[in-house]
């Protein structure tokens, strides 16, 4: 027979104003099974605890039942106590009185709140007749990060992780690391050099010994779950031995052969084999086999011929290896919406027309024109550019309806650059809104305008066309309430930040969401901003969505504290509420594969001694079951059940209703 | 090949050249424009308060008819273009509108037309470069400038017959017959359209400003697809001239036209004595006639 | 310019009434300005068409029956096709040309059209300018 015990709070008035509670416990001690019970004015309290866990030893209760407010409150707080006296926590159970009960009804004689609180308790009592005792579940920890996205998000991350003795594998699609900010000449808002504050930290992913770097990378596949991630990384063909490889640049110098440089965004050529800039990290060139008349029709080859080590090898095929970890961030980090799109803004036929990216790259001292602003189509300095905001953003008819954050700061930093650079040139700029609100960042806009001679019209543009060699902005300041017209050497479009191509399907593969622009979607976006619902899986940066070096950095150390506190333990515990299938019975219909939305229900093989697979199974992997229940309502033959809530414990509280 | 069109009320008059020469071209690339039996003017404008269904009703009652005859339908005005288009789109796409039409014209009509310009059949259904092998008479060096106007292009929900900001389908059927097309600005900009009936001076500021753009860019010779652009086009260069004493006005002619001269049609045929600046000094000058 | 603003004008129904008409949301507009920067006549216009739609928003109706803006517009629709928000001015403008149309009060009159252009001028030229303002 068991020994139970019944604890029915009042919480102060909360719970005794519509419930007799005394009435409850006297009810409840009628019940077989039950041998104690009694009523409380604040359970929780620390008085509350202690005669909690007295009475277990003094009645030696096996199980109890607390009623009181809901399990989110204090379910946690009793199972401890249950436990400090000895029994096994999920022995203990809570019935919501206060939620579900006293604080719907309004009864002043108590009658319904008694009555309803007497059959909630009594429900919950045949249920933990029914418990079996379980066991928290503990999962070892594989103490290894994987970063994916080499942007100042992901080298951040992974400097602070590898900074806390972890060792981290930063997966980085490109030849080297660095993302858009390699890209940028100086950052506001306070004008350093981009390069200068970001390749020392480029530097010193490469020379950490905790930090392994995968350049010219992809993911190709993830399994497993927080803890135990197993995932398969594609190593493109770089044609050169990495590792005997020097950095002379002997075979970039020797190669006959051009082609657009994706780094320098059209605005440069370079050679066929190649690293994307100066400072690349690794300083190891690859080829570029589409281009390469070697590769292709075994054609030239001088490469080969001048590098000293010999490491280049035109047979050289993508690798697959497989890494193991506990955590993977996310920081593949953001793309330009193509300007294509605006041909009203005459982009691609005028040559003068350009977008953001492409004047930082102008702009910078290592850019295709060392620094000096010259339009793309005859190398002149203009004398007079218009930079045209919000194109493509905040535009639900052909671009995003979002705002994209960092162009009003970097415009504002465009024409103050271009005032340094090209003393007596006009820069006009066209906004609807300035949006500014980071710290000290209000005061650079105005110094763009009241220093720097940039002219702000506020409207925007319609048309831009050529005429007579010159470009024609036709465009609107609403609040002269005038059309505008200016004749400008060149126009800087500032296009809407928008998701990388192919971050839907890198989700997919991670099991993490996405929102319609294909920007990754936090956990919250106020109380968890940089996790994800997969547990184990973290964002940082602009995946998720624009904003600045100052926020991606924070994002990139937030995960990294993350991963930190994850691995701060040897294991995990996680709550043993997870589902178990009855070998005997499932019939291997998968319609519970089908249905588990956390993908935590595996097809297991049966195998006799010999070895052959006699039959097939459905396992759920307890480290991933989130203990929804999905699955057990999907079995047809009922093979599925959830432990603490099986079909059993289920059918005998209600029918004791 | 044989596609019902609709020639609508001002090609069955004024500008029966236009007419005329798009159907001897048609034969010669190998279609044939069969006139709906039954048609009626479409309007000529398409309302855009969406509360104005009776507008409606003429465009329907035309789509109407030609539904009964087959499933497509051909124009060569742009501003019959654009209503017969928008109109059936209405049709197709709003239940209750349509509803409210057909009971009206007292019709069963619902959008299943698809409405092609005649540019746009020389395009997908011809091939451009079909029409150049059917080229008797290249117009080589003829700078000629196509103006677009709004109706083929605007609004792009509806998507005209081409990108809306940089069209290229005229310069394409240019480059066909052997012509060199000019690119300049205002080819997408309005002429002032209707406001030729109350009020002459906006007109003739606007469709000036297109032919000064275009001369700029060296056009020597303007082709259109509307009778009121090639109107005001046409207006507008007596005042150009007359105010600039170095603007040299230049003909104004239909698109079909110039395609009929490079197709071998006789000169003659082709209506251009209709025109206010006549065509034919320019294309002796350039041994075309 | 000193404008007093009411609820009564603004939410009232007069301007109910426009966005009945023409089948537009006011609110939409986000005043960036693009349909007068594209407008062909925007400088013609005593208001330009991104005035009309703030007037609009204000309640002030009769600024914008006052100015010359309807009856300029050429219809040419750059507006609709450039906005960033899919707004039409175009359409409000027909539809408050409707409203004085429907209430015979249109600025043109048969009589007044010159009779050398009604021998020329193309048909569609008629029935088009027709609809447009002839009350
Ligand atoms: C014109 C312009 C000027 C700017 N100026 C400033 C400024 O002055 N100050 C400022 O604070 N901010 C500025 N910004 C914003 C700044 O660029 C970003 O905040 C910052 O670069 C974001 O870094 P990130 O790491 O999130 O992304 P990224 O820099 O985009 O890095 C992402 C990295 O991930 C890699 N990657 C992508 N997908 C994969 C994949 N599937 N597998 C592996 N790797 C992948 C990419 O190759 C890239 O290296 C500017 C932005 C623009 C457009
Ligand atoms: S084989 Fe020739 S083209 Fe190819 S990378 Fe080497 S040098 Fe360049
Ligand atoms: S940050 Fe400024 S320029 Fe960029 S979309 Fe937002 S408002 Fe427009
Ligand atoms: S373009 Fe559209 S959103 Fe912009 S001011 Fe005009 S109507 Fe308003
Ligand atoms: S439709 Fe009217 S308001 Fe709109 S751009 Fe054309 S002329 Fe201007």
């Amino acid at each position: 027979m068991p020994r139970i015990g019944v604890f029915v709070c009042q919480c102060g008035n909360n719970i005794a104003a519509t419930v007799d509670t005394k009435k409850v416990a006297e009810e409840m001690l009628k019940l077989p099974g039950v041998v104690y019970t009694c009523d409380y004015k604040f359970m929780c309290s620390s008085p509350g605890q202690e005669m909690l866990k007295q009475t277990i030893k003094d009645n030696k209760l096996d199980s109890i039942i607390v009623a009181a407010c809901s399990p989110h409150m204090h379910e946690k707080t009793f199972r401890k106590a249950g436990e400090a006296a000895g029994l096994n926590p999920y022995r203990v159970e809570i019935t919501n009185i206060r939620e579900q009960c006293s604080w719907v009804h309004h009864d002043k004689t108590r009658a319904v709140g008694t009555v309803k609180s007497t059959d909630l308790t009594r429900m919950t009592l045949e249920r933990l007749k029914r418990n079996q005792p379980l066991n928290k579940i503990k999962i070892p920890i594989k103490k290894r990060a994987l970063v994916i996205g080499g942007g100042i998000a992901g080298i951040q991350a992974a400097l602070d992780i590898a900074e806390g003795g972890i060792e981290v594998v930063l997966v980085e699609r490109e030849p080297s690391i660095g993302g858009n900010m390699a890209r940028l000449s100086e950052t506001f808002p306070t004008m350093d050099c981009s390069q200068c504050i970001l390749t020392p930290k480029m530097v010193e992913a490469e020379l950490n010994e905790n930090i392994k770097l995968y350049t010219y990378s992809e993911v190709e596949k993830v399994d497993g779950y927080i803890g135990n991630f197993t995932v398969q990384i594609r190593k493109k063909a770089r044609y050169v031995d990495e590792d005997r490889c020097t950095g002379c640049g002997e075979c970039i110098e020797k190669c006959p052969f051009n082609a657009e440089s994706k780094f320098e965004l059209g605005l440069a050529k370079r050679k066929i084999i190649y690293t994307p800039f100066p400072q690349s990290v690794p300083n190891i060139p690859v080829i570029d086999a589409p281009n390469c008349p070697k590769i292709q029709k075994d054609k030239c080859g001088a490469c080969a011929v001048v590098c000293g080590p010999k490491c280049i090898d035109f047979k050289q095929e993508d690798k697959i290896v497989t890494e193991e970890f506990g955590a993977i961030i996310v920081a593949t980090g953001y793309d330009l919406m193509p300007n294509e799109r605006f041909g009203e803004y005459g982009y691609g036929r005028i040559k003068d027309v350009i977008n953001g990216m492409q004047f930082e790259r102008l702009a910078s001292s290592s850019g295709p024109t060392g620094g000096e602003i010259r339009r793309p189509s005859d190398g002149k300095v203009p004398q007079s550019i218009v930079f045209i905001q919000c194109v493509g953003s905040r535009d639900e008819q052909k671009g995003v309806s979002y705002c994209s954050k960092v162009c009003c700061m970097y415009t504002a930093k465009h024409t103050m650059l271009y005032n340094h650079k090209v003393h007596g040139g006009k820069s006009y700029v066209f906004y609807m809104d300035i949006r500014c609100a980071g710290k000290r960042y209000e005061e650079f806009v105005r110094r763009a305008i009241e220093h720097d001679g940039a002219m702000y019209l506020r409207g925007r543009v319609s048309r831009v066309y050529e005429k007579d060699g010159r470009i024609i902005v036709q465009g609107a300041d609403t609040l002269s309430n005038s059309q505008v017209e200016i004749e400008a050497d060149m126009v800087v479009m500032a296009t809407a930040l928008v998701s990388r191509p192919g971050a839907d399907s890198l989700a997919q593969k991670l099991g993490i969401g996405y929102d319609k622009y294909k920007f990754y979607n936090e956990y919250h976006p106020k109380l968890r901003p940089v996790e994800t619902v997969t547990a184990g899986i973290f964002l940082a940066g602009t995946c998720m969505g624009p904003m600045d070096i100052p926020d991606s950095v924070a994002q990139g150390s937030a995960t990294a504290s993350k991963v930190l506190a994850l691995f701060s333990a040897n294991e995990m515990t996680r709550e043993p509420i997870t589902a178990l299938v009855n070998k005997v019975t499932c019939n291997a219909c998968w319609d519970c594969v089908t249905a588990c939305p956390y993908s935590a229900i595996e097809r297991d093989a049966v195998k006799n001694r010999q070895g052959e697979v006699v039959r097939l199974l459905a396992k759920v992997n307890e480290g991933v079951c989130q203990g929804c229940g999905v699955c057990v309502a999907a079995c047809r033959s009922k093979s599925i059940d959830l432990k603490g809530y099986t079909d059993e414990q289920v059918f005998a509280a209600l029918a004791a209703f | 090949m044989k596609i019902p069109y609709y020639p609508g009320c001002t090609l069955n008059t004024v500008s029966k050249g236009f007419d005329l020469s798009a159907r001897a071209s048609a034969r010669s690339v190998g279609f044939e424009m069969e006139e709906l039996a039954q048609w009626n003017c479409c309007g000529a404008t398409f309302p855009l308060s969406p509360d104005n269904l009776i507008a409606l009703s003429a465009p329907a009652k035309v789509l109407a008819n030609a539904r009964k005859g087959g499933e497509e339908l051909t124009t060569l005005c742009s501003v019959c273009y654009n209503v017969l288009k928008r109109t059936n789109a209405v049709m197709k796409g709003d239940k209750e509108k349509r509803s409210v039409i057909n009971g009206f014209i007292n019709e069963e009509y619902d959008g299943s037309l698809s409405i092609i310009h005649y540019l746009e059949i020389l395009r997908d259904k011809v091939g451009f470069d079909k029409v150049k092998a059917a080229v008797k008479k290249p117009l080589t060096g003829l700078k000629t400038g196509a103006y677009y106007g709004c109706m083929l292009l605007r609004p792009f929900e509806d998507r005209g017959i081409d990108d809306s900001e940089r069209p290229v389908i005229f310069e394409d059927m240019l480059k066909a017959v052997g012509a060199e097309p000019v690119e300049f600005p205002n080819k997408i900009e309005c002429c002032g359209a209707h406001l030729a009936m109350s009020n002459t001076g906006l007109v003739t500021k606007l469709s000036g400003n297109v032919m000064t753009s275009a001369a700029d860019n060296g056009a020597e010779i303007i082709v259109t697809s509307c009778p009121l652009c090639q109107y005001n086009l046409e207006q507008s260069q007596t005042a150009l001239a007359s105010a600039t004493g170095d603007y040299k006005p230049m003909p104004i002619i239909y698109f079909t036209q110039l395609l009929g001269l490079a197709l071998g049609q006789p000169v003659e045929t082709l209506g251009f004595e209709k025109n206010v600046w006549d065509a034919m000094p320019l294309l002796k000058k350039k041994g075309l006639a | 310019m000193k404008i007093r603003l009411s609820g009564a004008d603004i939410d009232g129904p007069r301007v109910k009434h426009i966005e009945r008409v023409t089948g537009e949301d006011l609110k939409h507009c986000y005043q960036c300005g693009k349909c007068s920067a594209g407008c062909p006549v925007s400088y013609l216009m005593e208001v330009p068409p991104s005035r009309v739609m703030r007037l609009l928003q204000l309640g002030r109706v009769d600024d914008v029956e006052a100015a010359n803006t309807m009856w300029v517009c050429v219809g040419c629709v750059q507006c609709y096709a450039r906005c960033p928000k899919g707004c039409s001015v175009a359409s409000v403008l027909e539809g408050m040309r409707q409203i004085q149309l429907r209430k015979g009060t249109g600025p043109t009159l048969i009589k007044d059209i010159p009779i050398p252009f009604l021998r020329k001028a193309p048909q569609q030229a008629l029935v088009c300018g027709f609809r447009k303002f002839v009350g």
